[in-house]
C-alpha cells in the first residue's frame, strides 16, 4: 500500500477547508498535549487528606476557558459558512431517492455531476422530492441537509480545478451510498464553453413557458387590479399579510405559495387560488422561482 | 443492635445458609421471582443474547466493508443490518445493560435494603423489556427494518416499505420497562437507605444509578410519545412529521433527540458509576472529590437535557439556535471532565492492583476521555458541519458507548461476579480478554476518526476506494475486539461450576455487598446493618487492618 493511499485530511480545494482544518489541528494538539502533559504520580500532592478547594476548582476553570475559546472559533466558522458572499453564483440542487439533479440559470440540467467555475463563489439552494438527503461536498468541508419542505442553501468558493465528490451523508433508502456524483471545478473560459452548449432556453424561459402552461397569468397579470397579486418586482420585497404580519419573499415564502397558497395571504387577496402541491416537480418548481426572480420592474424615467 | 462492620466480616467464612440462588429451584421460581438479584440474572441472561446478536449484526458490517465494494450483502440487507445493530444495540442492550443488570443486583445490597421497593414491578419491567425483544426479534424474522435506529421522517412514515411500525411498537414498549426501573430505583434510594446511610455516605454507583433514574424518568416518555406520533403518521397517515400531508420533519428530529441525547447518559451514567467503585476498590483509596463526583453525576443528567440539538447543527435549525445548543454542549463536557480528573487523581499514588476490573476501567477512562474530547470537535459548530453523519461521528459515540459503557459493564461483570454467583473466574484469561477488547476497540475505531474527517459518510453500503485502508483496519481490529467478548462468555460460564470459592470479600473492598455472603441470601443480609463510616472509607479499613496484623 502506497502512503498516498493512506490519506489523513481530503484535499483543500475551498477557501474555508483550511480554516476548518487549522481548528481540527488545533483541538488534536491540544488533546495531544493534555495526554503528553497529564498529571504524573511524583508531582502529585499527598492524597490522604482532600486536595485545596483551589485545585479542585482550577481543574474546572482552566478547561472551561478553552472550551470556550473553541465555541467562539467555531461559531465563527459557521457564521462564514452561512453568509453567503453577494456575487455568488447560483446553482438549484434537487435530492431525489437516490440521485442528485443540478439545474444552472441558464438553463443546463445535469444529474450527478456540477459543473462550476473555479474562484467564484457558489450559492446552492436546494430541495428534496421524497426524503431527507444530505448535500455533502468534504473537499470543500461544508454539507446541508436537504428538506422537502423547504429550500435550503449553502455556499463554497472552489480553490484549484479538479473532480471533487459529492456525497449524500444523509441515510435515505435502499442506495443512499449510490447517491454520489462529482463537481467538475473549471477555468473560467472552459466554464463559459461548457456553459455555451446547447440548452431549452434560460432556467427563468424555462419558469416562463410553465407560467403559462399552469394558467399563472390569468390572474398573476402584473395589474395592480387583478385577482392575484403583481409579481413583477415582488422578490426579495416585504408583504403585508391579511393578518397584519409582513413577510420577506424568499425562497421559501414563494414555494409556499404556490404548494400552499392559503397559507400566507397577501393583504387584500382572496383565497381563491388552487394548491399546486403534488403537481408542480421540484425541478419545475426552481424553474418558477427563477422566472419569478427574474421579474423586474422597468427601470423609471 | 450490633453493628456490623467491614472488617468484622471481611474474613468471616459464608455461612452455610441457603443463598438466593439454592433457595428454590425450578422454571417457576425464576419466571415469577420477586427478588432483585434473580431479576438481574434474568436480565443478564437476556440482554447477553441482545449483545451477541447486535454484535453479529456488526461483524457482518465490518466485513462488508471490507471491500469498497456492496459485494457480501446486498444494499438492502447491509441497510436492515446497521439499523438492526443500533436498535439491538441501545434499546435492547445499552439502555438496560449497567442498571437492568447491575443496579437490580448491587443498588439494594449498597443500601442495605431486603430488595427493591416495588418488586413486583421490577419484574414487570422485566417481562415488558421481554415482550419489546420478542416484537424487536420478530421483525428481524419477518423481514427487518432499514430506516437507521434514530427513524427519521419522513422516511421511516411514508418511503420504507419495511417493518417500521413493529420496531418502533419493541422499542415503545422497552421504553415502560426502562421508565419503571427509574422509578423503582429512585423510590429505593429515597426510602430504604440502612440506618446511618446519609446521602454523602452513599456509593457513587448508587448516585449515578440516582442520577441515571432521573434521566429514564424524564425523558423516556417523550421518546414512547414520539414513537406513537410515528406510528400513527405511518398507519393512519395523520400528518405530524410528513411535509406532503402538512407536518415538519424537523419536529420528529427536536423530539427524537430530547429523549435520544439524555439517552447518550443513561447509558453512560451507570458506567461513570461502576468506574468509582471499581477506582476506590483497586487503589484502597477515597474517591477524591467525592462530593464533585456525586454532584457531578446530577449536572449531567440535568444538562444532558438542554444540548439535543447539537444533533441537527445541518439540519437546518437557525444560526442562533445552533450558537447556543453548541454553548451548551461545551457546559456538558464540564461534569464529565471533573470526574474524569478526579478518577485520574484518586489513582496517583494508590496502591493500584491491575487485576480484571481495573483493567477495564482503565480502559474506560481512556476511552471515555477520547470520546468526550472528540465530542468537542463536534460541538464547534463549523467543524461539525464537515464531520456529523461521517464515520468521525461513529467512531465518536462507539468510543463513548463501547469504549465507554461497554467497557464499564464489562468492568462491574467481572468486579460484581464474585458477589453474584460466589465464584471467581480465571484471572489470567479475564486479563487476557481486557487487553484484547481494548486493543481490538481502538484499531476498529481509531482509524474511523480518519476515515470520517476525510470525508465518509455513515451508513455506506459502498464506498470510495481510497477508504479502503482505513476500513481493511478497522475490520481487522473488530475481529479482535470479537474474540475479546468471546472470551469472557466461555470463562465466566466456566467459572459458574469450576471458579474458586470467593468468600465474602474477595478484593478487600469497602461497602455494604461486601459485608454479606456471596452469593448473598435472599434477604441479603442476615440481619439489617448499620452504617457508621463514609464511602470508600479505605484509610479506616488498612488502618483497621494493620492494627489487627499487629496485635
Amino acid at each position: 500500500m502506497m502512503l498516498t493511499d493512506f490519506p489523513l485530511f481530503p484535499e483543500q480545494a475551498s477557501t474555508v477547508a483550511h480554516q476548518v482544518d487549522a481548528l481540527y489541528i488545533m483541538l488534536t494538539i491540544v488533546t495531544g498535549l493534555a495526554i503528553v502533559y497529564r498529571r504524573r504520580p511524583d508531582n502529585e500532592l499527598d492524597q490522604e487528606e482532600e486536595a485545596p478547594k483551589a485545585l479542585e476548582i482550577a481543574w474546572i476553570v482552566i478547561p472551561f476557558i478553552f472550551f470556550m475559546a473553541t465555541f467562539v472559533w467555531g461559531s465563527w466558522l459557521y457564521f462564514e459558512l452561512a453568509r453567503v458572499p453577494d456575487n455568488a453564483l447560483d446553482v438549484y440542487a434537487t435530492g431525489k431517492q437516490w440521485m442528485w439533479k443540478f439545474q444552472h440559470p441558464s438553463g443546463q440540467r445535469e444529474i450527478n455531476e456540477l459543473h462550476v467555475p473555479v474562484n467564484r463563489p457558489i450559492r446552492v439552494t436546494m430541495a428534496s422530492e421524497d426524503v431527507i438527503h444530505s448535500l455533502f461536498f468534504p473537499y470543500f468541508r461544508t454539507k446541508a441537509d436537504v428538506l422537502p419542505n423547504r429550500y435550503r442553501t449553502l455556499w463554497f468558493q472552489a480553490t484549484k480545478t479538479g473532480r471533487f465528490h459529492i456525497f449524500c451523508a444523509e441515510y435515505c433508502g435502499t442506495l443512499h451510498s449510490g447517491m454520489i456524483g462529482w463537481v467538475e471545478v473549471m477555468e473560467p473560459t472552459d466554464y463559459q464553453k461548457w456553459l455555451a452548449g446547447g440548452t431549452e432556453g434560460s432556467l427563468a424561459s424555462q419558469g416562463e413557458k410553465l407560467f403559462q402552461k399552469y394558467a399563472c397569468a390569468t390572474c398573476h397579470t402584473n395589474d395592480a387590479t387583478a385577482r392575484g397579486p403583481v409579481l413583477l418586482g415582488l422578490f426579495g420585497k416585504t408583504v403585508t399579510l391579511s393578518d397584519n404580519k409582513t413577510v420577506v419573499a424568499d425562497e421559501n415564502y414563494i414555494r409556499e405559495s404556490i404548494l400552499n397558497p392559503q397559507a400566507k395571504l397577501v393583504q387584500g387577496f382572496g383565497p381563491i387560488m388552487p394548491t399546486f402541491q403534488g403537481q408542480v416537480s421540484e425541478e419545475d418548481l426552481l424553474k418558477l422561482l427563477a422566472y419569478i426572480k427574474s421579474l423586474t420592474p422597468p427601470p423609471k424615467g | 443492635m450490633t453493628s456490623v462492620t467491614y472488617h468484622d466480616v471481611r474474613f468471616l467464612e459464608p455461612a452455610k445458609t441457603r443463598n438466593y440462588l439454592n433457595v428454590d429451584y425450578g422454571a417457576f421460581s425464576w419466571l415469577f421471582t420477586k427478588d432483585h438479584k434473580r431479576i438481574g440474572i434474568l436480565y443478564m441472561f437476556s440482554i447477553s443474547i441482545m449483545f451477541i446478536l447486535g454484535g453479529f449484526f456488526a461483524m457482518m458490517m465490518r466485513l462488508e466493508l471490507l471491500t469498497p465494494e456492496g459485494d457480501l450483502l446486498t444494499s438492502d440487507t447491509y441497510n436492515k443490518f446497521f439499523t438492526l445493530h443500533g436498535i439491538i444495540m441501545i434499546f435492547f442492550f445499552l439502555i438496560p445493560s449497567i442498571p437492568a443488570v447491575l443496579g437490580n443486583f448491587i443498588l439494594p445490597i449498597q443500601l442495605g435494603a431486603k430488595d427493591l421497593a416495588f418488586p413486583k414491578l421490577n419484574l414487570l419491567s422485566w417481562y415488558l423489556y421481554m415482550i419489546g425483544a420478542f416484537v424487536g426479534l420478530l421483525v428481524i424474522i419477518l423481514g427487518g427494518v432499514d430506516t437507521g435506529w434514530t427513524f427519521y421522517t419522513p422516511f421511516s412514515t411514508q418511503y420504507s416499505n419495511m417493518h417500521v411500525f413493529g420496531t418502533t411498537f419493541g422499542a415503545f414498549i422497552v421504553g415502560f420497562s426502562s421508565i419503571l426501573t427509574g422509578l423503582n430505583f429512585i423510590v429505593t434510594i429515597h426510602r430504604m437507605r440502612a440506618p446511618g446511610l446519609t446521602w454523602f455516605r452513599l456509593p457513587l454507583f448508587v448516585w449515578a444509578m440516582y442520577a441515571t433514574s432521573l434521566v429514564q424518568l424524564l425523558a423516556t416518555p417523550v421518546l414512547a410519545i414520539t414513537l406513537v406520533m410515528l406510528m400513527i403518521e405511518r398507519v393512519v397517515h395523520v400528518g405530524i412529521f410528513d411535509p406532503a400531508l402538512g407536518g415538519d420533519p424537523l419536529l420528529y428530529q427536536h423530539m427524537f433527540w430530547f429523549y435520544s441525547h439524555p439517552a447518550v447518559y443513561i447509558m453512560i451514567l451507570p458506567a461513570m458509576g461502576v468506574a468509582s467503585e471499581v477506582v476506590a476498590a483497586f487503589t484502597r483509596k477515597k474517591i477524591f472529590g467525592y462530593k464533585f463526583v456525586a454532584f457531578s453525576s446530577l449536572a449531567i443528567a440535568f444538562l444532558g437535557f438542554l444540548v439535543w440539538a447539537h444533533h441537527m447543527f445541518v439540519a437546518g435549525i437557525s444560526v442562533y439556535s445552533a450558537m447556543i445548543f453548541s454553548f451548551l454542549s461545551y457546559f456538558v463536557a464540564v461534569p464529565s471532565a471533573i470526574k474524569v480528573f478526579n478518577w485520574t487523581a484518586t489513582l496517583y499514588k494508590g496502591s493500584v492492583s491491575w487485576q480484571t476490573p481495573m483493567l477495564y476501567i482503565l480502559g474506560f477512562i481512556g476511552l471515555f476521555t477520547m470520546g468526550g474530547v472528540t465530542g468537542l470537535f463536534l460541538a464547534a459548530l463549523g467543524l461539525d458541519v464537515h464531520v456529523t453523519d461521517t464515520y468521525f461521528v461513529v467512531a465518536h459515540f462507539h468510543y463513548i458507548m463501547v469504549g465507554g459503557a461497554v467497557m464499564a459493564y464489562f468492568a462491574g461483570i467481572h468486579y460484581w461476579w464474585p458477589k453474584i454467583t460466589g465464584r471467581m473466574y480465571p484471572e489470567w484469561w479475564a486479563r487476557l480478554s481486557a487487553l484484547l477488547v481494548f486493543a481490538g476497540f481502538n484499531l476498529t475505531f481509531f482509524p474511523q476518526f480518519v476515515l470520517g474527517y476525510v470525508g465518509m459518510p455513515r451508513r455506506y453500503h459502498a464506498y470510495a476506494p481510497e477508504f479502503q485502508v482505513l476500513n481493511v483496519m478497522s475490520t481487522a481490529g473488530a475481529s479482535i475486539l470479537a474474540l475479546g467478548y468471546a472470551l469472557p462468555l466461555a470463562y465466566l460460564l466456566w467459572s459458574l461450576r469450576f471458579g474458586r470459592k470467593a468468600g465474602v470479600n474477595p478484593w478487600g473492598a469497602v461497602g455494604l455487598e461486601w459485608t454479606t455472603n456471596s452469593p448473598p441470601p435472599k434477604d441479603n443480609f442476615h440481619e439489617t446493618p448499620v452504617v457508621t463510616w463514609d464511602a470508600y472509607d479505605y484509610p479506616a479499613m488498612l488502618k483497621a487492618m494493620g492494627e489487627t496484623q499487629n496485635v
